[in-house]
């Protein structure tokens, strides 16, 4: 008994340190100026990654919707951070970590409001049919944010729509994005975001909201007999993943000179989708390691430049077959049946020993 | 009145290249039950291959869609049995992301191979259009040929689900694959034959599609792959005639919506129908609602 | 089970205003369910039509029926998994018309189903704790950010569940998944899952299907025990006709979506039409 306790606490705790550990190398050898520069500027990039894939993993592996849009709330995230910490830089003249703050925060709000619009309607669907609408969420937001022009005149925002020809300093010219950003973005603040995400959805995943949200994954009409409102838990499940979507977005925006809504097309949300599917459907650790890997697996394949996202596709095929298929798993399963057979044989005589003292 | 009509008439032409690419993932989606990413890199490939043959080996228009047909058959026969068919039995995630993993290789396949610049694709059907109502309605062989194309395809398929012993089978395997294979029904082939006729469609597709938009590059087929991917959730996934029903509302839709609403929003404004169309009926047009048995 | 208990429900049935009958005990007490007139019609097809039945707060009851006579369509309606096309059903005096399932359930009706529906990844404790939560008081909030209060909850939380694994028996597959379970643990554990969240009525559906002899038999006594213990009433469906005559005290007759014969276990075993729907009619009887 005691043994299975101490291994959930690994397992429970191992996400953070797993992380901070990545960090402590990471920041020892930049100190030391051992980390080649095309590592270095990965770094801040694959946190915001790690934040999306997790937020992602809520929503997909979690809660069980299917969501194509993800992208979507990191592009509000991203562009709504950019204007808070240009708005915030020049009219008040705070100091960088408070722009950064304020940034991450207000793209966070600013994407839960718009997950709780979209949610209302969306989490009415459910499997492909939601799936679909995601994606359709995701295109508008982007062909949205293709129009829009935002200006800063003096101490005022402006806000056009479709009309470039609008006072003061342009901070968002529809198609093209945001140009001459201040790359305000840290590493220690990516690694912070990617703490502060861990800990909301891992307490929210250990807690009463978190297995009412399992709850309906694994059966939503034996969910609903036992009083647990499936609207409610659904939309929490999604908003939480938006916040964390849009925070993430801001620190990604903050880290890129210039920066397009066409960076946070559908692919986008493909690429961090295949994070999560690749590393687990509900597996937080292993949303870490693949957005990790898979994000730094193309930039070093970068020697190979033609090929690179041939040799991706092909590793993401293979993966998937090896992981998945009959044949594979017969292989495999071999092995886990003679374990799993081993551990199963002590509790069920105890039941049936159970029974028998009853009667 | 008359720009309104020209522009239905283009929305009815989009509408069909459409149609028949979401034939494809709606065919696909209803027999194994999952969403076929790579469909839309299929198109791709077809019209780079009707794109060879008439640049590089000048060879008759017909020739070159007939082989665009034949390559994209058997690549989509291809693709099921490495990528999807080993699968079978996987969560329909995990398909999904093997689609996806395809699509990314056709594109980069395709990009090694013709490059990453656009290719102007020299339409396949003379230029020219007929005019209508003293000259002022004009309507181009283009939109001509790609409705009466997909008029053509769409019987074609009707009749082949509805009166051939494949297409029986086909309606049995996306009902009930364990039913149709203890009735006797050989559900590999049938899968095989779903894909290998979607593909065919897709090369189809591709041609008619660079015939009117005609720029050619690796990338080509994703944005109508997704387009045509809403219109068969739009029509009602599984449901032939509401692919082509989705396929055509919402090249009208589009069009009408540039044209009317607002240029830039032209996509956006898709969408919002189609979310607009899944809250009222939650699985499409013609799309069948399931009650769940408790 | 004590002997006082055992007197205390020890008492004949009585009838009901309702045309319907309840245990003498519950008569001066507002029936835990009123049903009048209940009906359902799926497209053309009326499923259940004029179904009418009153339970008494700490009665047992059972629905038995030949397959496919609307019993688990019954069941549905009670628990708003499907809105009725006619009737009424008031459920502790309240009418349940319009309400979602887990509003009736707050209101204290609670199930288990036909083909078992466990959360089948979670462990049997986390099951148990799921049926547990609305009698938890723990904030969205309070969770994520650690609260005391949340790790006050969540100890109170499992004690209870434990408290009630232990009752039926379950203890010892409290940290396994309940997919993993043998086919009678899963059918209790559900039990257990409904229990959690303090109904004043648990309808079972089938709950021996699948039992061997000796687990119906213990069954049997958990039911009798799941009254006594927790003064609920029991609803049941069972196609064991011993476990159904010995452990109701009232039942309910269903063919074909209709009441056709309601009483006590004797009345039923002695009732023609009930006879004449099990096994048909003899050739040449009217």
């Amino acid at each position: 008994m005691k043994t299975t306790k101490l291994t959930k606490y690994i397992r429970r705790y191992f996400p953070y340190v797993l992380v901070t550990a990545a960090f402590l190398i990471c920041q020892s050898l930049i100190s030391t100026g051992t980390m080649p520069r095309t590592t270095k500027s990965l770094l801040i990039p694959v946190c915001v990654y790690i934040v999306m894939a997790v937020s992602l993993n809520l929503t997909v592996g979690i809660s069980g919707e299917l969501s194509l849009g993800h992208a979507g709330f990191m592009a509000i995230g991203a562009f709504t951070g950019i204007v808070v910490a240009e708005y915030t830089g020049s009219v008040f003249s705070a100091p960088e970590w408070v722009q950064l703050l304020l940034a991450i925060v207000a793209g966070g709000v600013l994407a839960g409001i718009m997950g709780t619009l979209i949610g209302i309607p969306v989490l009415r669907l459910h499997g492909d049919y939601l799936a679909i609408v995601t994606l359709a969420f995701g295109e508008i937001i982007r062909n949205v944010l293709n129009c829009i022009y935002i200006s800063l005149d003096g101490k005022k925002l402006h806000f056009a729509f479709n009309n470039m020809n609008i006072d003061g300093k342009l901070l968002f010219r529809g198609p093209t994005g945001a140009t001459g950003v201040t790359r305000i973005a840290t590493f220690t603040a990516g690694f912070l975001l990617v703490l502060v995400t861990l800990f909301v959805v891992l307490n929210l995943i250990h807690s009463r909201s978190g297995r009412a949200i399992m709850a309906i994954r694994d059966n939503r009409i034996a969910a609903e007999s036992v009083g647990i409102d499936v609207t409610e838990y659904r939309m929490m499940a999604f908003v939480t993943s938006a916040v964390l979507a849009g925070m993430g977005g801001a620190l990604f925006g903050l880290n890129y000179s210039t920066l397009a809504p066409s960076n946070f097309s559908f692919n986008a949300s493909i690429l961090i989708l295949v994070y999560v599917v690749l590393g687990g459907i509900g597996n937080i650790t292993g949303s870490i390691i693949a957005a990790t890997v898979l994000y730094v697996l193309p930039e070093e394949l970068r020697r190979f430049s033609d090929y690179r996202m041939l040799v991706y596709a092909v590793v993401l095929i293979a993966v998937m077959l090896v992981t998945n298929s009959t044949s594979v798993r017969g292989f495999f399963d071999r092995f886990r049946d003679k374990e799993q057979k081993q551990r199963k044989d002590g509790p069920e005589n105890k039941t049936g020993k159970e029974g028998a003292h009853h009667e | 009145m008359t720009a309104f009509l020209s522009n239905l008439i283009n929305g009815i032409s989009l509408g069909s290249v459409y149609a028949i690419i979401a034939l494809g993932y709606t065919m696909v989606y209803g027999i194994a039950k999952m969403l076929n990413f790579a469909h839309g890199d299929v198109i791709m490939v077809g019209a780079y291959i009707c794109f060879c043959c008439l640049f590089d080996l000048g060879l008759h228009p017909a020739l070159g869609v007939l082989a665009s047909m034949v390559v994209c058959t058997l690549l989509g026969i291809l693709i099921e049995r490495l990528a999807y068919k080993p699968l079978r039995q996987a969560t329909s995630l995990s398909v999904l992301i093997t689609a996806i993993g395809m699509s990314y290789f056709l594109q980069n396949l395709a990009q090694l191979i013709w490059g990453a610049n656009p290719k102007s694709f020299q339409t396949v059907i003379p230029a020219g259009s007929v005019n209508l109502m003293n000259g002022q309605l004009k309507i181009s062989y283009v939109s001509i040929v790609t409705i009466a194309a997909s008029l053509v395809v769409m019987a074609a398929l009707s009749t082949f689900v509805s009166r051939t012993k494949m297409g029986k089978a086909m309606r049995c395997v996306s009902e009930d694959k364990g039913a149709a294979q203890l009735m006797g029904v050989n559900v590999n082939m049938t899968i095989s034959v779903t894909f290998a006729i979607g593909s065919a469609l897709a090369a189809v597709a591709g041609v008619l599609m660079c015939s009117a938009y005609p720029t050619l590059k690796p990338t080509t087929g994703s944005m109508p792959g997704i387009k045509a991917f809403t219109a068969a959730v739009f029509g009602g996934i599984g449901s032939i005639p509401g692919a082509m029903l989705g396929g055509i509302l919402l090249g009208i839709i589009e069009i009408l919506g540039r044209a009317y609403v607002s240029s830039e929003l032209g996509d956006a404004f898709v969408f919002a129908v189609l979310i607009l169309v899944l809250l009222i009926k939650p699985t499409g047009l013609l799309g069948k609602a399931v009650r769940e048995k408790v | 089970m004590s002997e006082e208990v055992k007197h205390k429900f020890n008492t004949k049935m009585v009838p009901f205003p309702s045309q319907a009958i309840v245990p003498e005990r519950d008569l001066h007490k507002l029936p835990v369910l009123d049903v009048r007139n209940l009906g359902i019609d799926f497209g053309g097809l009326t499923a259940v039509d004029g179904f009418n039945i009153t339970i008494g707060p700490t009665e047992i009851s059972g629905l038995i029926g030949p397959n496919g006579a609307g019993k688990t369509t019954i069941f549905n309606l009670l628990t708003s998994v499907y809105q009725p096309t006619r009737g009424s059903i008031l459920l502790n005096g309240i009418d349940t018309k319009g309400m979602t399932t887990h509003k009736v359930n707050k209101l204290g009706i609670a199930r288990t189903f036909q083909n078992i529906r466990l959360f089948t990844d979670m462990t049997a404790l986390d099951n148990v704790k799921v049926g547990m939560h609305n009698g938890i008081k723990c904030s969205f909030a309070s969770s994520v950010l650690r609260l005391p209060s949340h790790f006050k909850a969540e100890k109170q939380a499992n004690e209870k569940a434990m408290e009630l694994l232990d009752f039926m028996g379950l203890t010892e597959v409290a940290d396994q998944k309940a997919g993993s379970l043998p086919y009678g643990v899963q059918r209790r554990l559900e039990i257990v899952r409904a229990l959690a969240t303090s109904p004043s009525i648990i309808l079972l559906d089938e709950p021996a299907a699948g039992m061997n002899p000796s687990e119906t038999t213990e069954l049997m006594h958990q039911i009798r025990r799941i009254r006594d213990t927790f003064h609920i009433a029991v609803f049941l469906i069972e196609h064991d006709m011993n476990l159904v005559m010995n452990v109701c005290e009232a039942i309910a007759v269903v063919n074909y979506g209709r009441i056709i014969a309601k009483g006590t276990p004797d009345d039923i075993r002695q009732n023609p039409a009930v006879i004449e729907a099990y096994l048909g009619r003899e050739e040449g009887n009217p």
